[in-house]
């Protein structure tokens, strides 16, 4: 139960309603306002640069570079087996900046609320978004909140930006790919697709599937200290595993071949992607990472990602060659040989 | 993965393509009719591993690319009814119409749900009594009987708000006018094996008598596969030409005799036009008299829409396997999945949509499989 607050003389014309669900009014940057702030996300996200509540905030630069990204999040539903639109927002935004070999350093969050969205619900999201900062080492530093007519939004829109600090000297990027680097993926693919399109579609199996939105800091980071020739890293998201192997072999103008068969992939989502007339390799992913590594790295890389929680099943899944250079050539699990294209179109509708 | 994994061996695939090989003493053309069936030699490389003497061609059997481009315009029109809701499978929402497509409809403000089962329109139907709720019947024989069905039982509750714009199809009729066109090259088919699941296999057996042509019904798995075009080269080379039943885990001869009555006890033989191909007599299902009170072309004034299709697409050559999507100049350039100018590049059983996805309009330059 959301706590009771006293209404005084209301900044905005409201009915006496509580605060059972969110209001126009709670977008007004009146009281109510000030409320949501003092009550909801203040709590959650306290730190010295946010407790100021200025337009900005002014963070110590931490590294000799900083990387800054932002993302939003729009998922249906916003509560899904194995997180919520919180925590997504979270972790979508540290994996930006963790992938581009940063330490990610301080958030910003710029809520889009739906007038009757229950209070309870967005107090959930804030306390996952809290553990999903905690779980990063990260600080949401800065926010804004709108609030917008009931039927113009999807209960809530988040946006989140990032800042991180790196070493000068690290260049990870995904031009760098060059024929002879093994290809490592940090583990199975298609969960988080699978799980929010079984919630969102009503599709019940034997096991529940379960989204692996997590923050990657860590596994990347034992990539990142064992190997100084980490070419590229990418976390897999909307467009899948393909998508970004893809973007890979075009921006680096080298070809990638992949073996479908070590792809690590939970027979859960297998199964759901069978039935459901499904390619894996195009479901997102939320959790994961792919990365380029010098061959001589590898397989040091290998075991140092194994190591960490998030990267027991990862896998060598294939190399990056000369031939067909933009283009991504799958062995198929009896043989054959086939082109793996970027997704055209959507798979499946809004996923985040 | 059980059951999925003992049909993708790559130990069995090779054997069985070195079984095939060995049997060849000249050249074969092998047509499977579903696209399934395409959509999985395309997707597992198969008929880039296939020895030189066998070509698999592509079939009539993808239920979006062979609707007829009338019954979209006819669709379309009423998709964008004020009192209408719009019930489709999702496959048909991009299919061009003459002018437009049911997705952009929807886009104008039409209301067009997608919808997994015809049993979901119905419902539909009950939730909004002020609304006229249509279902876009389409298919072969395999979802006929969900479709039956749903007009039956539309019925028992004297339903006055549901219709089905029926556009179905049956396989039988369609292998007899590919064998009979007179630039026919196919000399073996590997029949649907879902379509037989619910039919059985006995509507072959004339077929293979009467134009002395092997039949193969065939699962959908790469050994099913491989194995279906072992059985329909050995017959070849055997000078055989049978019904032989390779998906006997899902297939008998009879089928599925309750799905069958249900579909004759709603449905009713046709001549249907089968877009790209033309009219192909009893190739289709119309709704009984019984069931005129939930027929879309009764309740709606739709019989004038007259469709023209675009001259660009051969979708009709690559329907009756006289042509390949590499054949086409539309292909990958004008025509790809964003942007279709055919249905065959609609569906992903669509023999243009499944060459596309698995990136056959980029050549690359190693193309023979690997061995070993």
């Amino acid at each position: 139960m959301p706590p009771k607050v006293n209404h005084g003389a209301g900044a905005c014309p409201l009915p006496h309603t509580g605060t059972e669900t969110v209001l126009l009014g709670h977008g007004s940057g009146g009281r109510l306002s000030e409320e949501l702030l003092r009550e909801v996300f203040l709590p959650a996200f306290k730190n010295p640069y946010l407790e100021k509540l200025n337009d900005q905030a002014i963070v110590p630069a931490a590294g000799e570079s900083l990387a800054f990204t932002t993302d939003s999040f729009v998922v249906d539903p916003l509560f899904f087996p194995g997180g919520d639109i919180g925590s997504l927002a979270i972790h979508g935004t540290v994996n930006d900046l963790a992938v581009g070999g940063a330490r990610p350093l301080y958030l910003s969050a710029a809520f889009i609320l739906e007038e009757g969205l229950p209070m309870a619900h967005l107090k959930t999201i804030v306390a996952s978004m809290q553990a999903a900062c905690l779980a990063s080492g990260v600080a949401l530093v800065t926010g804004d909140t709108k609030v917008v007519d009931r039927g113009k939004g999807d209960g809530v829109f988040i946006t989140t930006s990032g800042v991180g600090a790196l070493k000068k000297n690290r260049a990870i990027s995904v031009e760098r790919a060059r024929p002879g680097d093994k290809i490592l993926l940090s583990g199975s693919i298609g969960d988080h697709g699978i799980a929010i399109l079984s919630v969102r579609e009503g599709i019940e199996f034997e096991t529940r599937l379960t989204s692996d939105s997590a923050p990657l800091v860590s596994p990347i980071g034992r990539v990142l200290a064992v190997s100084d020739h980490v070419h590229c890293l990418r976390d897999p998201t909307r467009g899948g595993v393909s998508s970004t192997l893809n973007e890979i072999a075009r921006a680096s103008g080298v070809g990638i071949e992949i073996d479908e068969g070590r792809i690590p992939i939970h027979p859960e989502v297998r199964g759901a992607c069978e039935l459901l007339g499904l390619d894996p390799l195009y479901v997102a992913n939320e959790g994961k990472f792919i990365a380029v590594v010098a061959a001589e790295d590898a397989d040091r890389a290998l075991e140092a990602l194994m190591g960490d929680p998030l990267g027991r099943s990862a896998a060598l899944i294939g190399e990056v060659v000369e031939d067909n250079p933009g283009r991504v050539v799958l062995r198929s699990r009896i043989g054959g040989r086939r082109v793996v294209q970027m997704l055209a179109g959507e798979q499946l509708p809004r996923i985040c | 993965m059980k059951y999925i994994d003992e049909y993708r061996d790559e130990k069995i695939a090779r054997t069985l393509l070195q079984q095939i090989a060995g049997r060849l003493t000249r050249e074969w053309v092998v047509m499977e009719v579903c696209g399934g069936q395409t959509h999985t030699i395309v997707k597992y490389g198969i008929d880039r591993m296939l020895p030189e003497g066998v070509r698999v061609v592509h079939g009539p059997g993808c239920p979006v690319c062979v609707t007829p481009l009338e019954k979209i315009d006819q669709a379309i029109a009423i998709a964008q009814l004020r009192d209408v809701i719009f019930c489709s499978f999702g496959d048909m929402m991009r299919v061009p119409g003459s002018e437009t497509d049911l997705h952009r409809v929807k886009a104008g403000g039409g209301d067009v749900r997608v919808v997994y089962s015809p049993l979901d329109a119905l419902t539909l139907a009950r939730e909004n009594p002020a609304k006229r709720v249509v279902f876009f019947a389409v298919g072969f024989e395999t979802t006929a009987p969900a479709n039956a069905f749903a007009a039956w039982q539309a019925r028992q509750e004297g339903m006055q708000n549901f219709f089905m714009l029926v556009s179905h199809v049956r396989v039988p009729p369609a292998l007899s006018a590919v064998l009979t066109a007179p630039d026919n090259r196919v000399q073996g088919f590997l029949a649907a094996g879902h379509v037989c699941a619910v039919m059985g296999t006995r509507e072959y057996e004339p077929l293979a008598e009467q134009y002395h042509v092997p039949i193969v019904p065939t699962g959908f798995e790469p050994l099913d596969l491989l194995e279906g075009i072992d059985r329909v080269v050995r017959q070849l080379e055997a000078g055989e030409a049978r019904v032989e039943n390779q998906y006997t885990r899902v297939v008998t001869p009879d089928g599925n005799r309750a799905a069958q009555e249900r579909i004759f006890s709603v449905f009713e033989i046709c001549d249907q036009t089968w877009r790209g191909i033309g009219e192909i007599p009893a190739s289709g299902f119309r709704l009984k008299n019984d069931f005129a009170a939930h027929d879309a072309a009764a309740a709606f004034d739709i019989a004038a829409i007259a469709p023209s299709e675009s001259s660009r697409c051969m979708s009709g050559d690559i329907l009756q396997g006289r042509k390949t999507p590499a054949d086409c100049p539309a292909f990958g350039n004008e025509c790809t999945p964003g942007n279709p100018l055919g249905a065959t590049m609609v569906s992903s059983e669509g023999a243009c949509a499944a060459f596309y996805h698995f990136g056959r309009h980029e050549k690359p330059a190693s193309e023979t499989p690997r061995e070993g």
